[in-house]
């Protein structure tokens, strides 16, 4: 034996089996602090070994990548959990879930938790992506992990949509019915595409198992794939964007940190934070569960799912050819040629790319607040081109029509803006960015709490 | 067993196909076609089938009633089908969908407005079908309806699509002797 090591025939069992464990930890008592170096080095082999100081300042990251992988685990935990009581069959599905609440310690709990994990999760993503967009964060060397972060954020939009059907109620049968009626609208392979999705031609025990299937198996596995390889190459980009301000040279680089205790530190901190608040939200709040589904009544209203109500607000204005495949396949390419364009300057750890930058956001995001809601009210009352002009199809006057004054007004904006601020193209994609996802909060904040008995535009106090 | 070759044997017989090469593509081709028959075997493993239970395709044949229990310009629902059998007032029968066009939702008849009114999107058809308030794109599906001795049966088992309503598709009861 060593100078330094413990004699083994001196060890009780116990210390024998936790030795056999943490091998590491039997160098004593030179090594005495070897418990604490041990779990240094397991959190070494997942987080970078020193940091970039710069890179820590919470007002960079708002801690927001971390916040989803702790809501994934969350989620992870939880749907386990899940998956012992809930079955699968719509004879049994909504049973299964009021056995869960009424009979199962914690039962209410644990579905809540993952209720609000789930929902929580969508938001964080997004607010993630955007600021990585804002940060400039998806130049090169960051632009393939741009595409990576867009697919998780179309998994997780799945898992959400596939999970909503999971409780079998009113709310989850008619959500689902539109979302996947919507998929009928797909030029040449909408019907194709709906009856694989559905597993038949209605909404039944197929779908279930289907939806099932992906919401426990698929996308969980599309995670663990996608979530490393996303880290990775944060890893392999150097860490994270550099904050800088916007006079400032891009190659100054400040003082590297030790991970242990600074980096790790904050994100334990983030991470309790982040739990206790699901953990009230949880306590406080029960995830909704309406009466058992029946395929005879349609709700009135009935609603997307919050992060569809975008959508279903623009089905009541366009054409759903326009609605639900035009613009959003022209949204998605544009969100994957984000990072490929050719940009005039480096703008990568500036908030909103420059001073003009923060300007043009600024009038970009009012234009957008004024315009969507005067655009949705004007479409509601006043424009009516299927009327107006009664000769044309319902794809012209619903959809062409209107597609074209919308983008007539893009057109306009960008053309105005260009033209006051002499921006770079860096600043004018940006505000054009700035401007949809400003008016796609809009829709969605009308299309959830404006929208009353039969989808007409109302207050929300008035249903 | 022979040694591998060195990068520099390699590089000379890059200009022509060696033995090695072509083995190379040969089973990289056939990767490939394995891979697209696993992911052909996926897609017929999940494509939706009609089951082909015997009887089940009878109980879609529904007998609705006699022609007399229908008074003219009354719409009578049949939940069981998932239709809706219309008198329409010139005597002549409809069975429609009970399915919005626009999304899917369940259409319920709405007796003083005489008109099937979507609670999901606001859609509204009339007593023929057709639609008379949008979003909805095209008129109500319809069901092929034989009367044989005064008695309504309507095949539930393939919705018929249709664009807008046209007196063809109507089935009139035969008129007395």
């Amino acid at each position: 034996m060593q100078e330094n090591s413990v004699m083994p025939d001196r060890l009780s069992l116990l210390q024998r089996i936790c030795y056999s464990i943490f091998p590491g930890t039997l160098q004593r008592p030179k090594y005495r602090e070897g418990y604490g170096s041990f779990f240094n080095t397991l959190v070494l082999h997942f987080r970078p070994r020193s940091v970039q100081e710069r890179t820590l300042r919470f007002t960079l990251t708002w801690g927001l990548g971390g916040m989803a992988v702790v809501l994934v685990c969350m989620l992870f935990a939880t749907g386990l959990m899940l998956k012992f009581i809930y079955q699968p069959v719509p004879d049994r599905a909504y049973e299964s879930i009021i056995h869960l609440q009424n009979n199962m310690l914690f039962g209410q709990l644990i579905r809540n938790i993952h209720h609000w994990s789930g929902n929580i999760l969508l938001i964080i993503v997004f607010f993630h992506f955007l600021r990585v967009f804002f940060t400039g964060a998806f130049h090169s060397p960051r632009q393939f992990n741009w595409i990576i972060g867009l697919a998780m954020f179309l998994a997780v939009l799945t898992s959400n949509i596939t999970g909503y059907l999971l409780p079998w109620d009113q709310l989850a049968f008619w959500a689902i019915t539109i979302c996947t009626g919507m998929l009928e609208y797909l030029p040449g392979i909408g019907n194709w595409l709906q009856k694989l999705v559905r597993g038949g031609s209605d909404i039944g025990a197929a779908t279930l198992s289907i939806f099932f299937a992906i919401h426990t198996a698929v996308i969980p596995a599309c995670l663990l794939i996608l979530m490393p390889f996303h880290f990775w190459r944060v890893r392999k980009a150097g860490g994270l964007v550099v904050p800088r301000a916007p006079d400032e040279d891009p190659s100054s680089r400040g003082d590297s940190v030790p991970s242990i205790p600074n980096l790790i530190l904050r994100e334990l901190v983030v991470a309790v934070m982040l739990i206790a608040v699901i953990m009230v939200a949880a306590v406080i709040f029960n995830a909704p569960l309406g009466a058992k589904a029946n395929p005879g009544l349609s709700p009135n209203p009935t609603k997307a799912p919050w992060y569809f109500a975008g959508i279903q607000e623009l089905l009541l204005h366009f054409h759903p050819l326009f609605a639900l495949f035009i613009i959003p396949v022209l949204m998605l390419i544009a969100l994957v040629s984000i990072p490929y364009f050719n940009y005039q300057t480096e703008t990568a750890g500036v908030w909103f790319a420059s001073h003009r930058g923060r300007r043009m956001a600024a009038v970009a995001a009012l234009v957008a607040i004024i315009f969507t809601p005067i655009g949705i009210v004007a479409d509601e009352f006043v424009i009516d081109f299927a009327a107006w002009m009664p000769g044309l199809s319902a794809v012209v006057s619903n959809g062409i029509l209107p597609a074209a004054f919308v983008l007539a007004g893009i057109i306009a904006f960008y053309w105005l803006v260009n033209k006051k601020y002499a921006a770079t193209n860096n600043e004018s994609i940006q505000s054009i960015f700035v401007l949809f996802v400003v008016a796609f909060i809009i829709l969605t904040i009308t299309g959830i709490w404006f929208r009353g008995r039969g989808m007409a535009l109302m207050w929300p106090w008035e249903y | 067993m022979e040694t591998m070759p060195t990068k520099t044997k390699e590089k000379k017989s890059e200009a022509e196909p060696t033995r090695r090469s072509f083995f190379n593509i040969l089973w990289i081709g056939l990767g490939l076609v394995a891979l697209a028959e696993f992911i052909a075997v996926a897609f017929a493993f999940l494509r939706p089938r009609k089951s082909k239970a015997p009887g089940e395709n009878t109980d879609l044949i529904i007998t609705a009633g006699a022609v007399e229990r229908f008074t003219p310009n009354s719409v009578t629902a049949f939940v069981r089908g998932k239709f809706y059998l219309a008198r329409l007032e010139d005597g002549g029968f409809l069975a429609l969908s009970r399915t919005c066009t626009h999304l899917g939702c369940t259409l319920p008849w709405m007796e003083k407005e005489m008109k099937f009114a979507c609670p999901c999107h606001g859609s509204a058809f009339d007593i023929t079908g057709n639609v008379i308030d949008a979003p909805a794109p095209r008129a109500l599906d319809i069901y092929p309806i034989t009367i044989e001795n005064k008695m309504i049966k309507v095949d539930t088992r393939k919705p018929i699509k249709r664009s807008a309503f046209r007196v063809e598709q109507v089935t009139y009861p035969k008129k007395k002797v």
